[in-house]
């Protein structure tokens, strides 16, 4: 295999710091720099053994299901009237999810690295049923933190955790969401350094996870332009995505950063509204550059420079920062950052239901909502892909407690 | 006065073979005042250096007891222009006692370095830990403090190799800070024999007083590292004190005080 990874000829992100532009970068206690150290190496050397990328696609082949299939969304297309929109189903992989792709990466460095022992953080649950998925497969005891919050919140995938052995252990400190949750594994990581391997779940962290989930993740990309080539004959106009910390988003756009004339477009949650002081999660449209969680990137943050919780409907968005590579590739203009709402994701959720046949989750109906207006930009004759990076079975109760509140029942 | 306050107050020490006791708290934890109180009252009880926190959000090296510090004070409100102010309003009584600023890289990034380092010179304070902030991003904020004339203090750890003391130790100013134990603060506990070796490897990198804290919670343990370091840094277990003190209703600043003394004097007498 000569080039596992689709990767761009003019953009080479990050440097050897792990500095995408300004963003990025390792900031992180002493007690886990050697650790940090010792696992950008043990990436590097991974990435150049085609024996580790060989055994990564072969596990995506047999054990994920891939590739997973591009999909043109007819009624979806006529509906907005606009270009044609293909779905790239990221939710048929083996657990729903794309988050998948990069547990399979990472568990293979981890064993590659003689680490016995798991860890990994979780908002919706999605990465920790995914982490705890390979960790059984593989045979390595998983602990996994999730704010307490949401531990109630996602019952369902609580258990599914813990039916596949995953030890789950609720975060009360902080307000008990998915930063509290990364705060705590960090510290369970300091504490257990020496054989412990942090799963971390999305292009974010210090170096070399947003490098190293970019590359896993970038199989998306890939696959969708190999899938569109032969199925149109061309490149897309515009691909689209959901971006909370941003790696479904960073897998689509990364194979495509070369090609001018495919406009990259990443959908920020806004919750309650980007003029709500807390209530959004749009960390690139409502935040500004700071420090957290190993690297420099957009943040929700006060006027002291503490960070906020913010807010989104879909726990897998509920993040006060992004992925350093989308913060770059916003101040560099190469892709475009535009926001949805609680309630623009719901109507996306339940259209895409009615007019496709398709559950998506309710980090996907993010960037669903905002695929008409992107269709109709590009035209008729146009091709746009979306990245439908999850199923929404897990949020079905969300959602009915949402449609029910508004309309006094759950289905009118 | 700045760095050259926290190297006369080890140089004073070790002329009388003694270790500095550090005493850390949580600026605004339970509230300003409060905090003004206990730092008034640290020399006195025999605290050598201070370290005074500034609270953050996410503080992810620390143990509940000062994550629960640090909710304390931004529950109160407390503001860095307040933690400025509580040095400031220190150093009108105490010119002699060093204050380390300690706590993460976002405030300090989002006030900006320069202006962080103009303002901990103004209010009086000697040097900053940054725990978040490792030698490879630290060139900027190393450069503001330096003009300042601000210590940049890094901290070592067991985790720390001899090629890694070699970086850490560059543009280390006044005193090293050594992490007795690869965890976060106030959970495990030092074992003085086992880092003894590699404090003085420490030491000898550094040419620099070397400091132990994160696993200190007794006047035993804090004697024992005395007899090996040139300071012992307890926090968790003065910072415990506020918490009993807001759940038994008495004065916060009285409980810190009476367990600050009786810490400072095991650092004191150690060597004896």
């Amino acid at each position: 295999m000569s080039d596992p990874v689709l990767r761009p000829n003019t953009y080479a992100q990050p440097d050897a710091r792990g500095r995408f532009g300004d963003f990025g970068g390792l900031y992180v206690p002493e007690t886990l720099m050697p650790l940090v150290l010792e696992l950008t190496q043990a990436w590097q050397d991974a990435k150049n053994d085609p024996a580790f990328w060989a055994e990564f696609h072969s596990l995506l082949k047999h054990f994920v299901g891939r590739p997973s299939p591009l999909y043109f969304a007819e009624r979806l297309t006529e509906h907005h009237g606009g270009a044609k929109i293909y779905f790239k189903r990221e939710e048929l992989n083996h657990t729903g999810a794309h988050k998948i792709n990069n547990c399979i990466g990472q568990i293979l460095l981890a064993k590659r690295m003689g680490r016995t022992r798991i860890i990994a953080e979780t908002g919706a649950g999605q990465h920790g049923v995914a982490s705890a998925t390979v960790c059984a497969k593989f045979d390595l005891p998983l602990v996994v933190y999730m704010g307490a919050k949401d531990v109630e919140r996602q019952a369902p995938n609580v258990f599914r955790m813990k039916l596949m052995g995953a030890e789950v252990t609720p975060v009360t400190s902080g307000a008990g969401t998915l930063k509290d949750a990364l705060n705590e594994a960090l510290r369970d990581w300091v504490t257990n350094v020496h054989n412990t391997y942090y799963m971390i779940g999305t292009a974010a962290g210090m170096h070399p996870y947003p490098e190293m989930v970019r590359d896993f993740q970038s199989v998306i990309g890939k696959e969708t332009r190999e899938q569109i080539l032969e199925m149109e004959g061309r490149l897309p106009d515009a691909v689209i995505a959901c971006v909370g910390g941003g790696s479904n988003a960073i897998g689509m756009f990364y194979p495509f950063i070369d090609y001018d004339t495919v406009k990259l477009v990443g959908v920020e949650a806004s919750g309650h509204g980007l003029d709500v002081y807390n209530g959004h999660a749009a960390s690139l449209n409502g935040g500004r550059p700071g420090v957290l969680h190993g690297n420099r990137t957009y943040l929700l943050q006060d006027e002291d420079g503490q960070i906020l919780e913010g807010h989104s409907i879909s726990a897998g968005l509920d993040y006060p920062g992004i992925g350093p590579e989308h913060a770059y590739l916003h101040e560099i203009k190469r892709a475009q950052y535009v926001t949805c709402t609680d309630e623009e994701a719901l109507e996306a959720f339940s259209l895409t239901s009615r007019l496709e046949g398709i559950i998506p989750a309710l980090e996907s109906s993010h960037a669903i909502a905002k695929v008409g207006d992107l269709a109709r930009q590009v035209g008729k004759g146009g091709i746009v892909v979306l990245n439908l990076s999850g199923r929404g079975d897990k949020d079905i109760a969300t959602v009915a407690k949402h449609m029910g509140e508004k309309n006094g029942s759950a289905l009118s | 006065m700045s760095i050259a306050r926290i190297d006369k107050r080890f140089a004073d020490l070790k002329a009388h073979n003694k270790s500095a006791f550090i005493a850390y708290i949580m600026a605004g934890d339970p509230d300003l005042e409060t905090t003004f109180e206990i730092l008034k009252g640290l020399p006195a009880a025999g605290a050598d250096l201070i370290e005074l926190g500034f609270p953050f959000s996410d503080p992810m090296a620390e143990g509940p007891t000062i994550q629960h510090a640090a909710e304390r004070s931004l529950a109160a409100g407390t503001k860095l222009r307040d933690v400025f102010m509580l040095v400031k309003r220190f150093r009108e009584i105490d010119q002699d006692t060093p204050i380390i600023l300690m706590g993460y890289m976002n405030p300090v990034d989002f006030l900006g370095y320069e202006r962080f380092a103009q303002s901990a010179a103004e209010a009086g304070a000697d040097g900053l830990i940054v725990v978040d902030c490792p030698p490879e991003e630290a060139d900027a904020l190393s450069d503001a403090l330096d003009a300042n004339d601000i210590a940049l203090i890094r901290l070592a750890t067991p985790t720390t190799d001899d090629s890694r003391l070699l970086t850490l130790v560059k543009r280390t100013r006044g005193f090293i800070y050594y992490v007795s134990v690869a965890g976060v603060t106030g959970v495990k506990s030092v074992d003085a024999d086992a880092i003894a070796e590699a404090v003085s490897k420490v030491r000898d990198a550094a040419n620099l007083p070397v400091a132990v804290g994160f696993g200190i919670r007794t006047p035993e343990s804090a004697a024992s590292v005395a007899r090996i370091a040139d300071a012992a840094v307890v926090g968790s277990a003065l910072v415990d004190e506020i918490k009993t003190s807001l759940l038994e209703n008495t004065p916060s600043s009285v409980k810190v005080l009476e367990k600050a003394a009786i810490l400072a004097q095991a650092v004191h007498q150690a060597r004896d």
